[in-house]
């Protein structure tokens, strides 16, 4: 974390804060997030690990532009984003960073073939190459048929092939940084993987910077190197996904640890404490970070 | 866990068909199941393979251009398929009741968690307005919701208490089996662990039978007692959870089970995660 020249993406005490005006009621400030320390580096996978609300969406949004942060510094390859004024580099920002939705059934333009969401994105950002070969050199490197898949409409697709035509847009503009919200958690249990094991590829064989969003601790080992927890909008726990999720320091990790459903452990009537002790560990969590601890090299848990 | 010999709903040959403008399309093709008293059922399978339809069909929820083509669902002996409307009305919620998938969103918005109880008391008997609080409260207090969020509206309540609330619903007028469609898909680990807690603890103090559906296996297994595998709207494999677990017969299931992110155990093997 100390070396600033190899992180791909850095994010500096960012604070968020939104302003909330309802038609009814009265306006308040809701802190999404506060004060959160995040790196990644070149060619590995960071986990952002929390439940919903916890603003680990936010922190992609805001890598990706869609909003500004209230304070604090975002550094793509060590240059800050928000210093970006003209046009080509703003454009070149936006071809470097791409992002994955959770939902595959509504990122697609219903009205469209695969096709075209490829060949547009080739277009606009590589406009030597958006023949026909390349859309097929992109479908076959997300494992999709590059014959029948080009001419289908989204519908025609399941969700793990719509998310791997996701992946495929990602692809085609040559990304190095793929924020991927959530990409697994609105597909069925037996297909997550194979989705899982896409993306580690995509990294493996591309050198692809993947910054994974997820509220399924479960999957962060499969293709994390690191991990950071947040809850309530401060980053918790954060280290070598084998420290954070094999051995978690934190109560809120633990927490998010022991509540993996294990289809070895049986649940019984009679273990009521666990209930207790989430709202315990929930309201200890929330406090103001004050500082963060050193458990082992490069593993961190939050002082509250 | 059986109480007598008779089994509380017994599924027999059920064949479900959705009709299309070609051939019809059997979502649920000849289909055997039992439930005994104070039993969680687990249904698992992959979207589409049927098992959201086999719980529509229990309760005769089920709409055109589905329909029921052979096959009989027994409760207590008695066959569902012949009963009129006014006896299904009747039966349904009393003694059968149903936690729907994304329970969150099938609450009404417009209506207080109160006015939501009181609709539901009103339908199954003469109720005066104070009986109506009193069932609330002491409904919302058994799921762990203050009794005066009573007349707080659904949006006003987290995505947790809402499917407490729905579950709270279901348990009201004391059925003897609930069907839970995928109840807590759309939360978070910890308040899933939290909400399938509560029921396993209810079950103990009030008796009831579980249908639980869902494809999340790991989950199923942890609460269920036997669990049936459906693909493409057929049981592949039924058996106590233990065997599907530790013994899994069907290539199907082995798949299942191959295909979960599952975590490694980290107490006891240590450190050594990858």
């Amino acid at each position: 974390m100390l070396d600033d020249h190899v992180d791909i993406l850095r994010l500096e005490k960012i604070t968020k804060t939104f302003h909330i005006k309802p038609v009814f009621g009265s306006a308040k400030t809701v802190e999404a997030l506060r004060n959160v320390n995040l790196s990644l580096k070149p060619g590995k996978a960071l986990a952002l690990v929390g439940e919903s609300g916890s603003g680990k969406s936010t922190v992609g949004r805001m890598i990706v532009q869609h909003y500004e942060a209230t304070s604090g510094r975002i550094l793509f390859e060590g240059s800050d984003i928000a210093d970006i004024a003209d046009r080509a580099s703003q454009m070149r920002y936006r071809q470097a960073v791409q992002m994955v939705f959770q939902d595959p059934f509504s990122s697609l333009n219903p009205a469209h073939t695969i096709r075209h969401h490829l060949q547009r994105a080739l277009r606009l950002h590589q406009p030597d190459h958006a023949g026909e070969a390349d859309v097929c050199r992109i479908l076959d490197e997300v494992e999709l048929d590059p014959n029948t898949t080009p001419d289908k409409y989204p519908h025609e697709l399941s969700g793990g092939q719509r998310q791997r035509v996701n992946f495929a847009r990602a692809l085609a503009v040559n990304a190095r940084l793929i924020v991927a919200d959530e990409p697994t958690s609105m597909l069925d249990v037996s297909i997550r993987k194979s989705v899982l094991a896409l993306m580690q590829r995509l990294k493996a064989e591309r050198g692809l910077s993947i910054l994974y969003i997820t509220h399924d601790i479960a999957t962060a080992e499969y293709l994390a190197e690191d991990t950071a927890v947040m809850f309530r909008g401060q980053v918790v726990e954060q280290g070598p996904t084998s420290d954070v999720v094999g051995a978690p320091k934190h109560s809120y990790t633990q927490l998010l640890r022991a509540a993996v459903p294990d289809p070895r452990q049986r649940l019984l009537a009679g273990d009521s404490g666990f209930s207790s002790h989430a709202k315990d560990v929930r309201e200890a969590s929330a406090h103001l970070v004050t500082g963060m601890i050193e458990q082992a090299p490069g593993h961190f848990t939050a002082q509250q | 866990m059986k109480q007598n010999n008779t089994p509380l709903l017994q599924v027999k040959d059920l064949r479900v068909e959705y009709l299309t403008a070609g051939d019809p399309f059997a979502a649920v093709q000849d289909v055997s199941f039992d439930i005994h008293q104070n039993e969680v059922l687990g249904l698992a399978g992959e979207s589409g393979c049927g098992k959201s339809t086999i719980a529509y069909a229990l309760m005769r929820l089920h709409k055109p251009p589905a329909l029921i083509r052979s096959g009989d669902i027994r409760f207590e002996g008695r066959s569902i398929l012949t009963f009129d409307a006014e006896r299904l009305r009747a039966w349904r919620w009393s003694e059968v009741s149903m936690v729907f998938q994304s329970a969150m969103n099938s609450l009404n918005p417009v209506m207080s968690i109160l006015g939501q109880f009181s609709d539901m008391l009103k339908a199954h008997g003469k109720i005066s307005r104070g009986e109506i609080i009193a069932r609330t409260a002491e409904m919302l207090n058994m799921v762990g919701i203050p009794a005066e969020r009573m007349h707080a509206y659904p949006h006003q309540l987290s995505g947790g208490m809402r499917q407490r609330v729905a579950l709270a619903l279901a348990l009201t007028l004391r059925p003897k089996l609930i069907v839970m469609d995928e109840p807590t898909t759309a939360l978070d680990v910890v308040v899933q662990r939290e909400i399938l807690q509560e029921v396993l603890r209810l079950r103990e103090e009030l008796g009831f039978s579980v249908l639980f559906i869902t494809h999340d296996l790991a989950l199923m297994a942890q609460i269920s007692d036997r669990i049936g595998i459906m693909k493409g709207g057929e049981i592949v494999e039924i058996g106590t959870t233990e065997q599907i677990v530790t013994n899994p017969q069907h290539d199907y299931t082995r798949a299942l089970w191959s295909a979960m992110p599952v975590l490694e155990q980290p107490k006891e093997a240590g450190a050594n995660v990858r």
